[in-house]
C-alpha cells in the first residue's frame, strides 16, 4: 500500500490516464446500451434487456467488472492523492490569481470529479446495489418485476423529473470532466505530437460532447415525451 | 504615469509578511517595469525606509533572476518576456498593480519579492553529466544531427529557469521547467547515453523538492517569457516511461 502511494508523480499520472482511458470506453458501451430505452427500435425494450442481462451475466464480463471498480477505485484514490500534494505545494496563495491563460475545465477536475463520483454513489445504490440485493427499488409508475429489472427501473427514475433534472446537471459536469479527461490523458502517457494532438484535443471535445448528450436524451424524452 | 502599487513586505523567511500600499508619480511609460521600482526604491531609501528587495540581474530576458508575479500573473501582462523586459506602457495610468513573490513551497521567501530558487540547481544536479570524449577538441558538426533535433534541443534549451512556470501553475508543478532540460539532452546524440538515468533522477529530485503534479493546465507554457511548449512534457513522460520499463524489464 505504501508502495502505492510512494510512486514517483509520472508513474502516478501513467496509472491515473490508463485507468481513466478504459473508465472513458466503459461509458460508450453504457450509453450504447442506455439508448435503446429510448423507443428507438421496435423491440428497443428486447434489445436494452438482453444488453442489460448480457452486462450482468457474462463470465467475461465479470472478469471485466473487476476492472471497472478497480478503475474507478484506483482513479478515484490517484485523484485524491494527486490533488492533496497539490494543495500542500502552494501553502501561501497569492492575492490574485488565475489570470494566467489556461485549459478552461481543468482547473475544476477535482470538483467536477467530487461531483460524478456522489453520482456514481447514488447510481450504483439505484441499480447495481438493487442487483445485488443490497437496496430495494425505489418505486414509481410501473411495478419493477424482479432485482434484475434494469428497465423498469430506469423508468421509475426517470418519469419523477426531479430526479432527471439532477440527472443532467450531474451528465453536464460529467461532461466538463472528459472534455479536459481525454487530451489530458493522451498528454500523460507522453503522446503529444505537433500534428496529432490538435486532432486528439478535437476527438475529446466530441467525445465529451456527444456523449454527455446521448445520456441526457433519456431524461429528456421522459420530461417532455413520456 | 501615476501608479498605486501594492507590495508584498516580508523582512525575513520567517516573518509573517503583508502587503504595503505605495504611491509613484511621473513614471516614464519608456521605463521598464524594474526601472519603476528602482525609483520607487531611491523614494523609499529617501523617505529613509526599507527598500523593496526583488531579484534581478541581467535585464535582459536572459539570467531568469527577475521573478515578479504581477496582477496575477507571473512576469506580469504581457506574453514571451520576462518582467525586466516589460515596459510600463502595458498599465493604465492611474492603476494599481499588485506585486508579490513567487508562491510555492519549494521556493520559500527570502525577502520581500526575493524567493530561493535552490530546489531548480538540485534538479538540475541530480540531471548529472552528459558523455564526452575527453580527447582532442573535435571537429565541429562531426556527429550529424537532424535540423528538427538540433532545434527541438535548442527550443528547450531557451529555459533561463526562473520558474515562472511554478509560479503560474496553480499546483506550483515544475514539469515544463524540468521537462525543457531532460528535451535539452534527449534529442542529441551526446545526451542519449544518460537520457534514461537523467529522465528519473531529475523527476525523483523533482518530487523530493516539494513541487506539485501536473494537471496539463497549460498555464506553465502561457507564462513561459520563452515561449517553452508542453510538448516538452510529453517527452519527459515518454522517456521516463521507456526508462522505467527497460529498468523493470532489466530485473
Ligand atoms: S533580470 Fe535577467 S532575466 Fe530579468
Amino acid at each position: 500500500m505504501s508502495k502505492f502511494i510512494h510512486y514517483s508523480s509520472l508513474t502516478k499520472k501513467y496509472i491515473m490516464s490508463i485507468a481513466g482511458f478504459f473508465l472513458m470506453m466503459f461509458l460508450i458501451v453504457h450509453l450504447g446500451i442506455n439508448l435503446f430505452i429510448l423507443p428507438i427500435t421496435e423491440n428497443h425494450e428486447d434489445v436494452f434487456r438482453n444488453g442489460v442481462e448480457f452486462m450482468t451475466s457474462n463470465p467475461l464480463i465479470k472478469v471485466m467488472e473487476v476492472f471497472l471498480f478497480a478503475a474507478f477505485i484506483i482513479h478515484i484514490i490517484y485523484g485524491a492523492v494527486l490533488q492533496i500534494k497539490n494543495w500542500m505545494s502552494r501553502p501561501v496563495r497569492y492575492r490574485i490569481e488565475g489570470w494566467s491563460h489556461t485549459s478552461f475545465f481543468s482547473k475544476f477536475m477535482i470538483h467536477t470529479g467530487i461531483i460524478v463520483f456522489i453520482f456514481l454513489v447514488i447510481h450504483l445504490m439505484n441499480f447495481y446495489l438493487v442487483k445485488e440485493g443490497f437496496t430495494e427499488a425505489l418505486s414509481g409508475p410501473v411495478t419493477v418485476e424482479n432485482n434484475h429489472d434494469f428497465y423498469h427501473m430506469a423508468i421509475n427514475l426517470f418519469t419523477n423529473t426531479t430526479y432527471s433534472v439532477i440527472y443532467i446537471l450531474f451528465i453536464v459536469l460529467l461532461g466538463f470532466h472528459l472534455n479536459h479527461a481525454f487530451q489530458s490523458a493522451f498528454q500523460s502517457l507522453g503522446w503529444n505530437h505537433s500534428r496529432y494532438t490538435p486532432v486528439i484535443k478535437a476527438i475529446g471535445n466530441i467525445y465529451s460532447i456527444v456523449i454527455p448528450l446521448g445520456f441526457i436524451l433519456i431524461p429528456l424524452y421522459f420530461i417532455f415525451l413520456y | 504615469m501615476n501608479l498605486t502599487l501594492k507590495i508584498w513586505r516580508q523582512e525575513n523567511p520567517q516573518a509573517k509578511g503583508r502587503f504595503e500600499k505605495y504611491d509613484v508619480k511621473d513614471i516614464s511609460s519608456d521605463a521598464s517595469f524594474l526601472e519603476m521600482l528602482d525609483i520607487l526604491n531611491e523614494q523609499l531609501i529617501h523617505e529613509g525606509g526599507d527598500p523593496v528587495a526583488f531579484d534581478h540581474d541581467c535585464r535582459e530576458g536572459i539570467c531568469g533572476a527577475c521573478s515578479l508575479y504581477i496582477n496575477g500573473r507571473p512576469h506580469g501582462p504581457d506574453t514571451g518576456i520576462t518582467v525586466c523586459q516589460m515596459h510600463m506602457r502595458n498599465f493604465r495610468d492611474g492603476s494599481t498593480i499588485t506585486i508579490e513573490p513567487w508562491r510555492a513551497k519549494a521556493f520559500p521567501v527570502i525577502k520581500d519579492l526575493m524567493v530561493d530558487r535552490f530546489a531548480f540547481d538540485k534538479i538540475i544536479q541530480a540531471g548529472g553529466y552528459i558523455s564526452v570524449n575527453a580527447g582532442s577538441a573535435p571537429d565541429a558538426n562531426v556527429i550529424p544531427i537532424p535540423k528538427e533535433n538540433a532545434e527541438t534541443a535548442m527550443d528547450a534549451a531557451a529555459c533561463i529557469g526562473c520558474g515562472a512556470c511554478v509560479a503560474a501553475c496553480k499546483n506550483a508543478s515544475a514539469m515544463l521547467f524540468v521537462s525543457a532540460r531532460v528535451s535539452q539532452f534527449a534529442v542529441l546524440p551526446q545526451g542519449k547515453i544518460e537520457a534514461a538515468k537523467r529522465a528519473k533522477s531529475m523527476v525523483a529530485a523533482m518530487d523530493e523538492m516539494g513541487f506539485g503534479n501536473c494537471t496539463n493546465t497549460y498555464a506553465c507554457e502561457a507564462e513561459c517569457p520563452k515561449n517553452i511548449s508542453v510538448s516538452h512534457i510529453a517527452r519527459m513522460n515518454r522517456e521516463f516511461f521507456i526508462a522505467k520499463v527497460t529498468d523493470s524489464a532489466k530485473k
